[in-house]
Parts: C-alpha cells; structure tokens; sequence
C-alpha cells in the first residue's frame, strides 16, 4: 500500500475562487492510501514545494498528487521536488483542477464535484505507480534547418557559430527567402540586399553549414536527440559542382516566356535561370515545364553554350539520408492570393498590385530597374494610392481573421519612400488602424505623414473602378463621414501574410502541431515561444506567426540557442513511460507493429517455458531507444501484452473505476 | 407596446439575427454604399448607432428609405455584419408600427407609368407597409 | 432534360417578352420547361428579416412542388431566384425557419432544402453548356458589343447565392460570347441600378442608373443585357444618358441568335 499525500493548490484565486478547496482536502483524506492531504496558495512556489518536501519527511510519504493546473504547466516542477525529497518522480501524479475544472466552471458546487472526482482519479493511480527510471539516449551533434529564408540563416548561422553542424534545406533553387525580394527594411529604410546577402555568403561559406537548395524534407522519423530524415534534391539539370556561373546558358535560352517568381511575375525569365544576381548558390536551374529540350526534344542550346559542360537534361533527384539531433523549422511565409478580393480588381488590372510586387518595382534590380512605373504602360504614376488590410482581419473566411503585423510598418515605407523619389507624386493610404508597437515604429510612421505628406485616410476601399486610363479608387473617409473617390494610377494591396504552404505537409512529418491558420504552435506561448511541443523541434520567423525581420531573427536566434543547448549534451534522459510485451500473453498477432507509428516494435523469435515445456514462439519487442510511448501499441493488443509503463492497463482502469465510482 | 430601449435594441437584433459588435469601424460598407449620396445617416454610422442603441434615432433616419437593399456592404464586409439587413430590420420596426406606412394604395395611380414592371409595386409595398 | 419552371408575376405581364423568348429558346435547345400549377408571386422582395414566414411560403412552396417533381425549379427573373434561391438557402440552414414554415404546409413529407435552384444562365452554363450552345446558334450577334448587366440580385450575397463570382462575374459574358457577340466588362456591371426604390425615390433612382449606363457607354457598349424586369425598367424609362443604350433581357438577343 502507498502512503499517499494529497496537495491542493488554490492558484491564488485562479482555483480557489471556483473550488473549495477545503471540501476537496478534506474528501481526500478518506481515499485509499491517502495519509496526508493539505492544501497551499500556491504549490509551485518555492514555499509550497517545500511544504511537499517536508511532508514527505514527516509522513514517510512514498506517493503523491497535486491537485493544481495543467501537467504540463508544472509537472516537471513537482517531480523535481518530489525527487529532491527522496521519492521517486514517477510517483507523482497532477490532478489537472485548473483548466479542466475551475477555469470552465461557473458553479463552484459543480466545480468542487469535478475537482473532488479529478482528484480521487489521480489518487487511485498513484496507488498503482511504480518508480521509474529513465534511460539515456545519444545526441546527434547535427542540426537541420527547414528554410533558407533570413529566419533559417540566422539560426543555421548561431548553431554553426556554436561549433554545431547544420544543414539547410531550402526548396527554392536559392537561399534567401523573401528578405531577398524586399527593397529596403523599416525602419531604418537600409538596404535589404545589403545586409542579408552578407549573412547568405557567411552561410554558404561556413565550414559547418551545408546548404541543400531546390530540396525537400520528405520524410522523418525518430526522436530528439536522434531524427532520420530523407531529403529529396530536385534535379537541377545543371551539375552545381562543375557550372561556372557564367550564365552564358541563361543568356541564350529561347524559351522566354516563364514568369519571373523573384520579381513576382511582373517579368519574365528564361527556362534555364539564376532568380537573382547574387542567388546562392549561383547555380542555374533548368524549369523543365518551361524548357523546350523537355517540352519537345528540340533545343539543347544551352548545353552546347556552356563552355564547362555542366547542363545534364538527364539529371535525376538526388536523395540525401542524414541523421539530425535537432529541427528548426523556418518556413516562412507567403501573401494570401487576393481571388476572393477581386472588387480591388487585382485580376483584372495590372496597375493594382500587391506589396511585394511593389518592392520589386522600387527594387534596382527589379523589373523596372528600380524606377516606379505603371505595370500597364510604362509610365510614372501620378498618383499613388494603398489599401491596407486587404485579406487581414476578415472573419468571413475569404481571408485570414488575424492581423498581419507587419503591413502598417511597410505601408508606411513604401509610402515614403515614394514621396522622397518622386515628391510631385500624390500618396495616399486607407487605413482602418494603424498598428506601429515596436522601437521608433510609431515615429516611423508618424514621419511619412509629418515630414513626407503622405495622405492617411481612415476608411476603407469599397471598389477599384478602371475609369478612362486610370483608376478611380472609390473609399470611405470615416472622420469624414463621407464617400471618398480617388484618381490613383498605382493601387497597392497589403495582402495578409500567409503561412507557407509547406507548414501543413511538414508538420505531419514532424508531428509538430499547427493551429487553424497553419502556423506552428509553440510549446508555450508565454515561457516556450521557440519550441514546438514535440522535444527537438523548434521554430524560427513567421512560420511560427506573422513577424517583422528584427523579430524573426530575434527568435530565430533564441532558436538556435535552444538547439546549441541540446546539441552540447552527450546523453539524452529519455521518457521511462515506454511500452512493454508480456512475452507470456503475446499471441504473435503483428497489430502493434502496425501500429507503431515510430517503428518500435519487432518481432523475435524466442525460447519460452510454457506450462512446464520449453516452446518456440514469435513475440513482441519493443525497441526503448524507439518507443515514444504513445501507447497506440496497448490499444490495439487483443490480447493484453502490450502495457504502457506509467500508464498501464491496471492504472487506466483504476482512474476509470474512481471516477465512476 | 411599451417602447424601453432594451426592447428597441432587442427586436432589432431579433429581427435581424446580425451582431453589430463584430463590426471593426472599417468603413468598407460605406464606401460600397451606391445610396450613400441620399443618405442622411451612412452605413457604418448605422450600424454604429444600433450598437449603441440609438435605435430610436435610427427609426427617424431617412437612410430606411435609400437603401438599395443591393447587398454590395453585406457582400464586401469583411466581418460579416450585414449592415443592409440592420437596416431592414429597422425600417420593418417602423412600418410595423400603427401607422408606420410610408407608401398607401391611394398614391399609386399617380406614380404609375405605363411600362413600371408589377415587381416594382410588390417591392414597393414590400418595403414601405405591412 | 426536363425542369419546373417557376416565371413569376412580371414576366406574365410587363416582361412577357423575357418570358417567352425563354421558352421558345429553351425548346429550341432541347431543354423542356414544365411551368409550376399554380405557382404565387414570390414577393419580389427577400425578406430580410428573420421573424418573417409569411413572405417567405411561396418559395417555399414552389420549391416543394419541384421536390415532388423531382426536379430542378428553373427560375429566369432575376428576382424570383434570388428570392427563391435564399429561401431555400434558409430551409436549409435555419431550423425555426424551417419548421415554421413546414408548419404553414399541407402534404405529408416536410420540405427540408432538397430542390436545386437553377437559373436559366446556369441552365445554360451547367446542363446545356456555352460550347454546345455556340454550335446550336444560328444566326450568331457578330459585332455586337454587349455589355452585361448583372445587378445585384444575381450575384450577392455571393456564398448563398453561388451564382458567379460576385465581384468577377463571368457567367454573361460567356453566354454573350456563345451568342457570337462581344462582350463589353465595364465596373458597374454589377453594381445595383436602384431599381427598389423606383416608385417613391424617383430621382435617386434615375441617378443610380444613369452611372451604370455612363460606365457601359464609357466602355463602348451598344447595349445592356439583363435578366431583370426592374433593372430593365429603370435603366431604360428612368436613367438619362448623353446617349440612348437600349437594353434587352438575355432571352430576347437569345431568341434572335436561334432564330426562334
């Protein structure tokens, strides 16, 4: 028999308020086991752990429970005093009365029923626990990046920095993500070029990065510590390792009609192309849609131009398998299509464009060479108008419900910028908020309307009217309350930020969790906002929620020190709550290995004594280095074998009975 | 009936079944708004007002009367409020009152021509009587 | 293919044209459209508000009839099928609508939303296709330059009504391309005339029109093309132009390019 205490933690008032605390310390004390139970205003402090201590002393205590919030707010917290106090960690079991109980409750008698019965259920298993041990796993002293954008140089950069090595794996023919696209950065207005591509050659050049671009993570397995993974690097048709780069093969490829993605279609390019001058790395990739040799057979000038002979039409994927101590997921982000928008009319006129294509017109090495034209004629617009919020904050469903962060801070650099260029044009930005949080932003802000004559109006655009060559952009000017109509020949859409599409697919690989908008979920959105609930996987920049570029390569920094942080152990304590067969109650039926999502369980061969004889049998193993202890395996036993330490069948059973009882 | 204000606010929304809180004061509706020129009180101010519980104000509005009822503001709010349909259901607590018609059998004649479609009289008696 | 066909009180009388030129059309093509006994007059109006039942049984009922038929109620006035389109878009998703409305019913089987509606656009779209409706034209429109007026009823609200796209339709101006003319996109193709208010707010009525027909006329349309009596009405007796734009309903110039 245990000798169990019982604490419970009235939170403050985040508990108390809801429950009784007294009923549920004195219900307690009649329950099986239970030798001690009391109650603290907070358990979690450094006074309430030791009241736990000193019950363990003065009670001889060999289990305990503590009724309080989320395991997976402070389960850890408790087992390391339990620990400290002699008794083993796996003795500990939380009664989780907060979020499940008195956070939801309103009627403190319904609340302190469910507290009492939330309870006695983890005091009925604690009579079943057995101490556990954990073992050790290596560490894998590599790390991978997913995302070659400014978020995942960053981080590959301060784990290599650390002594770590780490591999990027980037899906574009080139690292640089969308930083590279973009003009100039708030609020500083520097160059964006300037000072990323310094970062993407100190990549490149870093003797522990290797960079894999035009490559996808296609499939994971593992655990912390110790990740499988296989990545799949897209045929470029050019061999990377002898092509010079001189670009010759660019220059006279016929096929000129592909969209230019770098400069988001506003252009074209060549079938055999580089995205950018300064692409790392500088590797031409073939677009095999696009390439007539592919299309028709006809062609091959570009391989008989290139003087180093590196073009190979038949050129396969290449499939790297590595093995990874740790994830980084830095997959950043793309702009919401604007199809369920199309009263801006961005189908239908090119002059209305999005953001990022306007940061390729003002770029100098955009399609326009850096001068502001009109998509549709060449000419330098008159006028200039921007509508934020377009695809932000729409509860509808044909956008996102969130703000996108970072559009009022770029609105308003377009917009100055513009005016400082070209000062005889009109600018002019609806706007709903405007959200500037952040340092000098406001200020930033401020100095478009006071010092560069940008014109806010607060409202928004009902409609873009093509009218006689232009646009008439047909707005509310609501500390007007009036109906506004401007001329404008340039309309510029801040379409909400997106999560990559890649996010989904990766996030079942990693089993890494996403919420409803496809960002990643951090394991604490408070005190863990870099790592993903699953151990060994981390995030960094936008994939993780919309953020700006002093943001993204804050935490894509505090990524990579958690990553340095596991990488510099040589042993990984690992969960002790593993599957284990009953080699006698196995009948050999195969469903667990099914099962198993991570590959654990096998199947042996082994000499057992039955009934007295000696006699072959096929048996469940499970791998403990492999076993995640997800407990799929003792679901699916028919024959009882398979039980889950910490969990077992007896343990689950004797919660149910409390809690029925 | 007795006319408190939480009853105003009440029937409004029940007949409306249209939440006036999601309304994020963007202004897409008004500048959608065809009948905005005609209107003395516009589409966001309305649903602004119902909010509020100025429904009593709203009832004298003349906006009732100018509203195309063409869904232009239900179709681009990015919030779903509907401002229209805020706004028919104001007008039908006017018209359902005593007296609360704005159109009568006795006026037509003079408002006929030869080709108006009997679909604009049914919406006309529609939209201005019981 | 066969499908009830609900006309509605104005195409009976004022737009007898939209009508019949829709059916000799529809005959033509092999489409056979069984008018509904008895059909009333859907009110014209959708009535917004949701305590309103009564407004609302006569689509409820045409579209009860069309399930027994099993078929698909076909609607061509542009304002019967909005109507009827959203009151079975409200049998559909709001109980107390329903049951009300069942509860004014006679017939044993509740009617619960399972009648499509269809307009004959997409009728033509959908069933007969704009391909197979080009081959059958007989004497293609060449050379006109046709604008399509959609209006509002048609395409908003655009989830219930799931016509086209709101903002971007298309679904006219494929059918004025089958016709063999051109069709002209102007902004104000599916903005509303102001057709409602016609009887009491004549002036406000006439400037809302007159912006549609300045659009059109802008963007080097002869003439308009509508499914709607009222939007008809009020572009052609009550907006004003520097220049006249004749309007027709889509089943007259229909009718002409079939020769029927």
């Amino acid at each position: 028999m245990q000798r169990i205490g019982v604490f419970v933690c009235w939170c403050g008032s985040n508990i108390a308020a809801a429950v009784d605390i007294e009923t549920v310390v004195q219900a307690m004390k009649s329950e099986p086991g239970v030798v001690y139970s009391t109650d603290y205003q907070y358990m979690c402090s450094e006074a309430g752990q030791g009241k736990l201590k000193d019950a363990v002393k003065e009670h001889g205590l060999t289990g305990i429970v503590i009724c309080a919030c989320s395991p997976r707010m402070h389960e850890a917290t408790f087992r390391n005093a339990a620990k400290a106090a002699g008794v083993n960690p796996y003795m500990v079991e939380i009664a989780n009365i907060r979020e499940q109980c008195s956070w939801i409750h309103r009627d403190r008698a319904e609340a302190t029923a469910k507290a009492v019965v939330l309870s006695r259920t983890a005091v009925a298993k604690v009579n079943l626990n057995t101490p556990l041990t954990p073992g050790t796993s290596d560490v894998v002293k590599r790390a991978l990046v997913i995302g070659g954008g400014i978020a995942g140089l960053q981080s590959a950069l301060d784990i290599a920095e650390a002594g770590y090595q780490v591999d990027i794996v980037e899906k574009q023919p080139t690292i640089g993500g969308k930083m590279a696209q973009l003009d100039k950065t708030f609020p500083t207005l520097d160059c964006a070029a300037c000072i990323l591509t310094p970062k993407m050659v100190d990549a490149a050049q870093h003797e522990n990065i290797r960079i894999y671009t035009y490559s996808e993570v296609e499939q994971v397995s593992g655990f912390v510590g110790n990740f499988s993974v296989r990545i799949r690097g897209k045929a470029r048709s050019v061999k990377a390792d002898i092509c010079s780069g001189c670009g010759l093969c660019m220059e006279k490829c016929p096929s000129k009609k592909a969209k230019d993605e770098f400069n988001m279609g506003l252009n074209n390019r060549r079938a055999i192309y580089i995205p950018f001058a300064q692409a790392i790395p500088n590797v031409p990739v073939i677009d095999r849609e696009q390439c007539i040799k592919f299309k028709t057979g006809k062609c091959g000038l570009c391989a008989r131009v290139c003087p180093a002979d590196a073009v190979d039409f038949e050129q396969q994927d290449s499939i790297i398998e590595e093995r990874y101590g740790a994830v980084v997921l830095a997959t950043g982000f793309h702009t919401l299509s604007l199809e369920h928008y199309d009263e801006y009319q961005y189908a239908r006129q090119p002059d209305v464009i999005t953001s990022l294509e306007l940061e390729r017109i003002m770029n100098a090495a955009g399609p326009t060479g850096g001068k502001l034209l009109r998509p549709s004629n060449g000419k330098a617009p008159k006028s200039v108008v921007f509508v934020q919020c377009v695809g932000s904050r729409d509860t509808t469903g044909c956008g996102k419900t969130y703000c996108s962060k970072i559009c009022c801070m770029y609105t308003a650099k377009h917009a100055m910028l513009i005016r400082e260029k070209y000062p005889e044009v009109d600018v002019s930005v609806f706007y709903i908020d405007v959200r500037t949080p952040g340092k000098n932003f406001d200020e930033f802000y401020r100095r478009a309307v006071e010092d560069y004559g940008v014109r806010y109006i607060k409202g928004m655009v009902g409609k873009v009217v093509p009218e006689k060559g232009r646009l008439l952009v047909r707005g509310s000017d609501l500390l007007d309350d009036s109906q506004v109509a401007l001329e404008a020949d340039l309309v510029v859409l801040a379409s909400a930020v997106e999560a990559d599409a890649s996010a989904k697919g990766l996030a079942t690989l990693l089993t890494a969790s996403i919420d409803t908008n496809n960002f990643y979920t951090e394991a604490h959105p408070k005190l863990k906002p870099v790592e993903s609930p699953t151990a060994g996987v981390y995030l960094s920049g936008v994939c993780q929620g919309p953020k700006d570029i002093p943001e993204t390569v804050a935490q894509a920094s505090a990524a990579a020190v958690k990553v340095v942080g596991l990488l510099s152990k040589d042993k990984l304590l690992s969960n002790p709550c593993i599957a284990r067969a009953d080699e006698l109650l196995c009948s050999g039926c195969s469903n667990c290995e099914h099962v198993c999502p991570y590959g654990a369980v096998s199947y042996i061969e082994q000499e057992l004594r039955i009934h007295g004889r000696n006699q072959i049998r096929r048996i469940a193993k499970v791998n403990e280095a492999i076993c995640q202890g997800c407990g799929a395996c003792t679901v699916v036993c028919t024959s009882g074998a398979m039980d889950l330490r910490g969990f077992s069948n007896s343990q689950i059973m004797a919660e149910v009975d409390a809690l029925c009882r | 009936m007795h006319q408190n204000n939480n009853y105003l606010v009440e029937t409004a929304a029940q007949i409306s079944g249209v939440n006036p809180k999601s309304c994020m004061k963007c202004g897409k509706c008004t500048a959608s708004c065809p009948a905005f020129d005609d209107m003395d009180l516009s589409p966001h101010m309305f649903v602004s007002m119902v909010e509020a519980g100025r429904i009593r104000e709203l009832m004298e509005s003349t906006s009732l009367w100018k509203c195309l009822s063409c869904f232009a503001c239900v179709e681009r709010c990015p919030r779903g409020v509907e401002p229209s349909t805020l706004m028919e259901a104001v007008r039908l607590m006017v018209i359902r009152k005593q007296g609360g018609h704005r159109i009568s059998a006795d006026e037509i004649p003079e408002l006929l021509d030869k080709r108006i479609p009997q679909q604009a009289l049914t919406s006309a008696f529609r939209k201005y009587s019981r | 293919m066969v499908f009830d066909y609900y006309p509605g009180c104005t195409l009976k009388t004022e737009a007898r044209e939209l009508d019949e030129a829709g059916r000799r059309s529809a005959a033509a093509l092999g489409i056979e459209l069984q008018e509904l006994d008895a059909w009333q007059c859907c009110g014209a109006v959708y009535p917004l508000g949701r305590d309103e039942i009564a407004p609302r049984l006569s689509s409820v009922r045409a579209l009860a009839a069309a399930r027994d038929h099993r078929r698909d109620l076909l609607t061509l006035c542009s304002a019967c099928h909005h109507v009827i389109k959203r009151v079975n878009h409200d049998i559909r998703t709001d109980e107390k609508i329903r049951d009300t409305a069942n509860s004014y019913m006679e017939g044993e089987q509740a009617y619960q939303g399972e009648t499509k509606v269809v307009h004959y656009l997409e009728m033509l779209r959908d069933t007969l296709g704009f391909d197979e409706l080009k081959n059958r034209i007989k004497k293609p429109l060449t050379g006109m330059k046709i604008g399509a007026y959609y209006g509002c009823l048609l395409l908003r609200p655009g989830k219930v009504m799931s016509f086209d796209n709101p903002e971007n339709p298309s679904i006219m101006e494929s059918f004025i391309t089958a016709l063999g003319a051109e069709p002209v996109i102007y902004p104000y193709r599916n903005e509303c005339c102001g057709g409602y208010i016609t009887v009491k707010e004549k002036d406000q009525a006439a400037r809302t029109a007159s912006r549609v027909i300045d659009s059109a006329l802008e963007h080097g349309a002869d003439c308009l093309i509508t499914a709607c009596p009222l939007c008809l009405y009020n572009i052609d007796v009550n907006g004003t132009s520097s220049k006249d734009l004749p309007v027709y309903y889509i089943t007259q110039l229909l009718a002409q390019a079939l020769d029927v």
